[in-house]
């Protein structure tokens, strides 16, 4: 990547700019000019307005910090995570080793995986409140339940046991689960064969082999799949708000709101748009932690 | 930045490696079959109450078909007033339709001169591109909402579109696939005289066709299926997508149970229909996009 330097190609930087301006252009007002903005309107009592001009420095950052919804949406989104990410990632890399050792009619049943991926988590909320998990006798959690003599469960208005989280797992995983599935897949297709013919002759065992070859020849796979869920995991919104209904300014009656809920709340419902840019700051300065964290504990970009 | 260089696409489907022979095939394909079933099911109980009457849909007996089957709910879906799901259909596929090609385009056009016009200052521009990559996307509904606000873009179709067609994900892929663009067409092209954009115009562009056709279809589904920005921006009922329209439907008052499945088939129909027909791309897309994160 050494460059030298040399005479500017005039031309050059004419096509470079007409073909870079519109990217260049859009990120600057929709991303660099929207944040700076939000984070002045931050530290401003932004009530029903979008302007700038009263200054009240981290008055909504106290409110934020100090607010026990805020610092619930924290814990649910926490607890959302711990339960979706190994989940997911274990569940993916199965079906992915499950698929990729199916020789008759892969293309069948990887279609059939990822299919749920064209899905919109407003239609899977839908379905899952309305059919599977809906708490009557005819719901289909419910039926099946039956059949092994259990009684209905009022699956997404139980809070003790917490069973709503069934619902609210199943419904990511169903929809997420192919998509990371075909990362696997591609994963599992690039270790060279050679690799299980050379563990054959040393006499390995099927679970030696994946413990030995395939896992950490997914190392990278892996990594990038574990990072996409738990960002994923952190933008949840769409299911919680379909699936729990929020009412505007405090009228909710939601078991869980994660963060994002919390911040449509107050941006859009309570017309807070001063809280509302604090508590993206803050998320922002969250995820960034902890993808960092995550990075030093899972070796992310240490391969090379 | 290591993270962001391009693996090859995924191979094709390669015949199954050794040493799977020894396990029997049947658990497999019976363990296989079993979860085909459980990933379907939800798609058969949106056909199955899509097609129900309504009291057959809240009777707390199961039954396994519709009968008779009511096809009425797909009227009752387009003539429920309050929710104008018709119009909303058609500003999704308004907002699709605008929103794919000319993210795609914006994203190959810059993508191609990040990866191939060496010009000073394109470091500059590539690292400009790629922080807004590492601000979590959805955290920034409030900030683009305090802007778009501001250029009075709410309640219009194209403050639901603006902000989405410019993807600095969808550069850096463009630019990764470009990196491994064979550098002999371009010489052949400004040999014949073309300038830079006449070599990207006329040769890169219509080289481009898989990687043009695998990152559309990707961001025609996320504009599709997109809920949380339409939402935030589109408040009036002139301006819902389907994905609002159905969501309110959902949490509205009084429900017409099998009306809104109906509308979640007709809401879905569209996706897996181009899944199904486009597979071959779309699968590619997400490896593309998935490995590079």
């Amino acid at each position: 990547m050494k460059r030298r330097r040399r005479k500017v190609d005039w031309r050059a930087v004419g096509a470079f700019t007409v073909l870079t301006a519109p990217v260049v252009i859009g990120l600057g007002v929709f991303k660099y000019v929207a944040i700076a903005w939000s984070f002045l309107l931050s530290f401003n009592d932004a009530r029903g307005t979008i302007s700038l001009g009263h200054w009240i420095g981290f008055d909504n950052y106290a409110f934020l910090l100090g607010d026990s919804a805020f610092r619930d949406s924290l814990l649910v989104i926490a607890l959302f995570t711990v339960f979706i990410v190994p989940v997911t990632f274990v569940a993916s890399l199965a079906l992915a080793v499950l698929v990729n050792a199916i020789r008759r009619g892969r293309a069948f049943f990887r279609t059939v995986f990822l299919i749920p991926g064209a899905v919109s988590y407003v239609v899977a909320a839908l379905v899952w409140k309305m059919a599977l998990f809906n708490g009557l006798p005819s719901g289909v959690a419910n039926v099946i339940g039956g059949l092994f003599g259990a009684d209905p469960v009022p699956w997404l208005s139980e809070t003790s046991p917490p069973v709503y989280w069934v619902a609210v797992v199943t419904l990511r995983l169903w929809l997420q689960v192919g998509l990371y599935m075909i990362l696997f897949l591609a994963g599992l297709q690039a270790i060279s064969p050679s690799l299980y013919e050379a563990g054959e002759l040393d006499g390995t065992t099927k679970w030696q082999a994946f413990r030995y070859i395939t896992l950490p020849q997914l190392r990278n796979t892996s990594v990038a799949v574990l990072l996409l869920i738990l960002i994923a995991a952190f933008q949840a919104f769409d299911e919680f708000y379909n699936l729990f209904g929020t009412g505007l300014s405090g009228t909710a009656t939601a078991p869980v709101k994660p963060p994002l809920v919390y911040l449509y709340d107050s941006a859009l419902g309570d017309q807070n748009y001063g809280v509302g840019s604090a508590g993206a700051f803050v998320l922002t300065l969250i995820i960034v932690v902890i993808t960092l964290l995550q990075g030093k504990f899972v070796g992310f970009g240490k391969k090379d | 930045m290591a993270v962001l260089t391009p693996e090859a696409p995924p191979a094709p489907v390669r015949p199954a490696g050794p040493g799977r022979r020894n396990w029997g095939r049947a658990p497999k394909y019976v363990l296989a079959g079993v979860l085909v079933l459980v990933f379907l099911t939800p798609f058969y109980i949106m056909v199955r109450n899509a097609l129900m009457t309504r009291p057959q849909v809240s009777s707390p007996d199961w039954s396994w078909l519709p009968d008779p089957l009511s096809w009425v709910n797909f009227h009752d879906l387009f003539a429920d007033p309050s929710v104008p799901m018709g119009h909303a259909l058609l500003n999704s596929l308004v907002i699709a339709v605008i929103t794919a090609p000319v993210g795609t385009m914006f994203g190959s056009m810059a993508g191609y001169a990040l990866a191939r016009i060496d010009v000073p200052g394109r470091r500059a521009v590539f690292t400009y591109v790629l922080v807004t990559l590492m601000i979590p996307q959805s955290v920034t509904f409030v900030p683009t909402f305090v802007v778009v606000g501001a250029m009075g873009g709410v309640n219009t179709t194209w403050g639901i579109i603006a902000p989405n067609l410019f993807s600095a994900f969808t550069v850096i892929l463009f630019r990764n696939f470009y990196l491994r663009f064979p550098a002999e067409i371009e010489e052949a092209g400004r040999l014949d005289g073309l300038g830079y954009l006449g070599v990207y115009r006329r040769l890169v562009l219509p080289n481009s066709g898989s990687m043009i056709a695998s990152l559309g279809a990707l961001m025609f589904i996320e504009s599709w299926n997109s809920f949380l920005w339409p939402l935030v921006i589109g408040q009036d009922p002139s301006s819902w997508t389907a994905q609002i329209a159905l969501s309110t439907f959902l949490t509205a008052q009084t429900i017409n149970l099998p009306a809104l499945f109906a509308g979640a088939l007709v809401t879905i129909a569209p996706l897996v229909a181009m899944f199904l027909v486009a597979q071959r791309f779309i699968v590619r897309g997400i490896a593309a996009s998935g490995l590079k994160e």
